[in-house]
């Protein structure tokens, strides 16, 4: 066993530390937020042309870098240290997961070298009504000859606003629950397909509103097979979730570095606050739960990676992906609401970055399920 | 013990409840829920216009002497116009810090002119105040004020000098009131004196602070050479530090109850919501709403206990850790409702950053345990006065 970074990974890691810390500082991330988008496509495009992040998970065959899962939670750590905003997340953690577990050969041919010049993409599954499971699916296809007909609207939809392409999940008319499922590349631009961004308290993530008007898709461009996806999208899921994790874990142990340094720059009766117990103590509390949440999400980035390329502990991630999503969703925002607490009233401003981490916090703890779907994922493994 | 009101009280509920029935129609209807913390920015002329329609009726000043232009009301009276108040879902009073905290110390402390000068301002709803207490080194530390304060023989005039920060509505006030220290050489709580200056003067720059919600309550306050006359100084110098004192403890008596009655309203929207979402079969979500529920009910006894011990103006026990219990109380409130809307509590009222009324709530909240003493110093003013606890001993670390 060596449960630690290869020094391969460790290398990953520190560019994408250097990288992020340099390109997504607070300027870089304001500038974003203002705009609809919701990212600088130049950073985007370093990270296709320079850094080749996006490529991490994509196999050599189609010209990506044919690395593990390890190394992707090692990228999206930092990304969430950073707040980076940017497509990574859906067009890597989402769509390029999609592609890798459920597209066929030809498929994977024509889109993943797409992504690999910077097509963006995600996954369009949640409906209206807040679920994350297979209830989530509300849009319907109807199959006629080999066409398919699509309809329904998306919700919460990662950069649904904005991405080249659409993974789209739907359910054939009438189906309940995990039958029925299929999964179908849409371009942007298909005829009845409107885009439309969600505007968000987290204003660091995009999400859009996906509506599909009677969209027609021809047979190749439904992915896997028909009717049959749910077991695919649901390891999709589970893979998005423990990216999502990585994400949090990041921000989690960021908010803690800031508030160590802020509690012993800044001083109230003539010491630094940071000499408090009552400071300290919470900033401890605040490592505990940054260290437990670094734990939870390797372990699930290795079961994720096996589960990707078939190893002994493939069958564990759901429950690892619920063990990090449950553990890290509180944990990062505990930590950014001590972290407020402990700037007093400058983190309350605007100004400080404290509240984008608190938002961002909260954004990604209902993201995929909070802990206490999560919880409950794990109690039903446990006991039904 | 008796916990029911009086038959008089009960009609002076009804009085309180149809005057407000009868008053907040017309251009006053869209203020309905509106311009509480962390909704201030919202339509604050149209709320002046209202803070003098209340007075017009005399309901400005409920608690306050009949002398000062009050209406003497009894304490019971006063817990049953806020409630009634925020039940009537009246907007956010934009002169409660006159009202609730700048008054009652003049009426405590002031000299008879003093009184007659500034109340009636307050009472007819055309003068607005803010509190000048904190600045950048001076926060939990708040004997640190550094800002001074001399005597021009001269003119004739108290010359202020110095910057507060935080200073919530600075920029929709006539007057502030400030600390600032009347003895250079002093530290501390000694050389402290009190003072109330006009805001409309060259003097004193405001410059906002944007927050949390991205709109903009607080500010910064510059004083450069600011003026006030010989009659503004509250007390002696020297008496800077008693008089802020003795109105932090109007801080945390009758003018908070009201705020309970706005509690309850956000909790039943969250309720409601709940029942249409789905989220009410949520076993986890039903118990966070049971315990919200119950808090709130506790809250209302302690404050019922707490200001019926009040009489002699001391803090008992149930005072004490008031602060601290609906503080903490209100920040989990503000996160079981994002939780109960799910990832629709992500969803704005519109862009750029329109927050619906329970996100600004929740994001509001977040200043619930860091205003008017954060939790940590409550926690340590409850062991330190309320359990004899040994103080921390004054250390200087560099
Ligand atoms: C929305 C809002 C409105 C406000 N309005 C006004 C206003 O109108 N007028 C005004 O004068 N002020 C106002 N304030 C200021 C407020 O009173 C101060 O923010 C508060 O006293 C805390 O001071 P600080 O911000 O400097 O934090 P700090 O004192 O720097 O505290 C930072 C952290 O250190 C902790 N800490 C400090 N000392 C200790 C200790 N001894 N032991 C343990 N922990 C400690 C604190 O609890 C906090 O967590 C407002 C603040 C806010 C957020």
């Amino acid at each position: 066993m060596d449960f630690a970074f290869t020094d391969e990974q460790k290398m990953i890691q520190d560019t994408a530390q250097s990288f992020l810390a340099d390109v997504s500082n607070s300027d870089a991330i304001r500038a974003a937020m203002e705009t609809e988008l919701g990212y600088d496509e130049q950073i985007w495009q370093r990270i296709c042309n320079e850094l080749y992040f996006h490529a991490i998970t994509i196999p050599e065959e189609y010209g990506g870098m044919g690395l593990g899962y390890v190394e992707l939670v090692a990228v999206m750590e930092q990304m969430g240290r950073y707040l980076l905003c940017s497509p990574y997340f859906s067009t890597v953690c989402l769509a390029t997961n999609a592609l890798l577990v459920a597209a066929n050969e030809e498929q994977k041919a024509i889109w993943l070298p797409k992504i690999m010049e910077g097509t963006t993409a995600t996954l369009a599954y949640t409906g209206r009504n807040g679920k994350w499971d297979a209830e989530a699916i509300q849009a319907t296809y109807e199959k006629d000859g080999d066409h398919y007909n699509l309809n329904g609207t998306l919700r919460f939809v990662p950069d649904g606003h904005s991405a080249d392409l659409l993974i789209v999940a739907a359910r054939s008319k009438g189906s309940l629950g995990d039958k029925d499922i299929s999964l179908f590349l849409v371009p942007a631009g298909t005829k009845g397909v409107t885009q439309t961004w969600l505007p968000t308290m987290d204003q660091t993530k995009r999400v859009g509103e996906v509506s599909l008007d009677s969209v027609d898709v021809t047979h190749d461009k439904l992915l896997g097979d028909e009717a049959d996806d749910w077991p695919k999208l649901e390891k999709i899921i589970q893979l998005a979730t423990v990216a999502a994790a990585a994400e949090q874990m990041g921000g989690t142990q960021q908010i803690l570095d800031m508030t160590v340094q802020y509690t012993q720059e800044r001083y109230q009766f003539n010491r630094p606050i940071a000499s408090f117990q009552a400071v300290k103590h919470q900033a401890a509390d605040m490592m505990l739960r940054a260290e437990v949440s670094r734990s939870a999400v390797y372990y699930a980035a290795c079961v994720a990676q096996e589960a990707l390329s078939g190893g002994a502990l493939a069958d564990e991630l759901p429950e690892a992906a619920s063990v990090a999503k449950a553990y890290c969703s509180d944990a990062y925002f505990s930590n950014a609401s001590d972290a407020l607490q402990l700037h007093g009233g400058v983190g309350f401003t605007w100004e400080y970055d404290v509240h984008l981490y608190l938002k961002r916090a909260k954004s990604m703890e209902h993201f995929l399920g909070d802990s206490t779907y999560h919880r409950e994922k794990v109690a039903s493994l446990l006991l039904d | 013990m008796q916990l029911s009101f009086s038959p008089e009280d009960e009609q002076f509920r009804e009085e309180v409840a149809s005057w407000l029935q009868d008053n907040l129609t017309g251009e006053f209807e869209k203020l309905k829920f509106r311009g509480g913390p962390g909704d201030e920015h919202m339509y604050p002329e149209e709320r002046k216009v209202w803070e003098q329609k209340l007075a017009d009726g005399g309901w400005t000043c409920v608690g306050w002497p009949k002398e000062y232009g009050g209406r003497g009301c009894s304490i019971e009276q006063q817990v049953i116009y806020f409630e009634e108040y925020a039940r009537a879902g009246a907007p956010g009073r934009v002169g409660h810090i006159g009202e609730g905290l700048a008054g009652p110390t003049i009426i405590a402390f002031g000299t008879e002119e003093q009184k007659k000068k500034y109340l009636p301002g307050i009472v007819n709803g055309t003068e607005l105040w803010c509190q000048g207490y904190s600045e950048p080194n001076a926060g939990s530390d708040l004997a640190n004020v550094k800002t001074k304060a001399h005597f021009d023989e001269e003119k004739g005039k108290w010359i202020i000098n110095g910057q507060k920060v935080w200073t919530s509505l600075a920029h929709e006030s006539e007057y502030v009131f400030v600390i600032a220290r009347t003895d250079p050489e002093s530290v501390a709580h000694k050389g402290l004196g009190f003072f109330l200056l006009e805001m409309d003067q060259p003097k004193i720059e405001v410059r906002p602070i944007q927050q949390i919600t991205g709109t903009h309550e607080f500010n910064e306050v510059f004083f450069d050479d600011a003026q006030c006359g010989a009659d503004g100084i509250i007390g002696n110098p020297g008496d800077g530090w008693k008089v802020a004192m003795g109105l932090l403890g109007f801080e945390r008596g009758v003018s908070t109850l009201g705020q309970q009655m706005l509690f309850q309203n956000e909790l039943d929207e969250i309720i409601s919501i709940a029942r249409e979402n789905g989220a009410a079969e949520n076993p986890v979500i039903r118990q966070r709403i049971a315990d919200a529920h119950i808090g709130l009910k506790i809250m209302r006894y302690n404050s019922m206990r707490m200001l019926s011990g009040s009489e002699d103006g001391s803090l008992h026990k149930e005072a004490l850790i008031y602060k601290l219990y609906w503080a903490t109380w209100h920040r989990d409130l503000g996160k079981l409702a994002m939780d109960v809307l799910g990832e629709e509590a992500e969803m704005l009222e519109s862009a750029p950053y329109n927050l619906t009324r329970l996100q600004s709530m929740y994001l509001f909240v977040r200043s619930d345990t860091i205003y008017g003493g954060t939790n940590e110093i409550q926690r340590n003013i409850i062991a330190e006065r309320g359990l004899g606890m040994p103080k921390e001993p004054k250390v200087q670390i560099k």
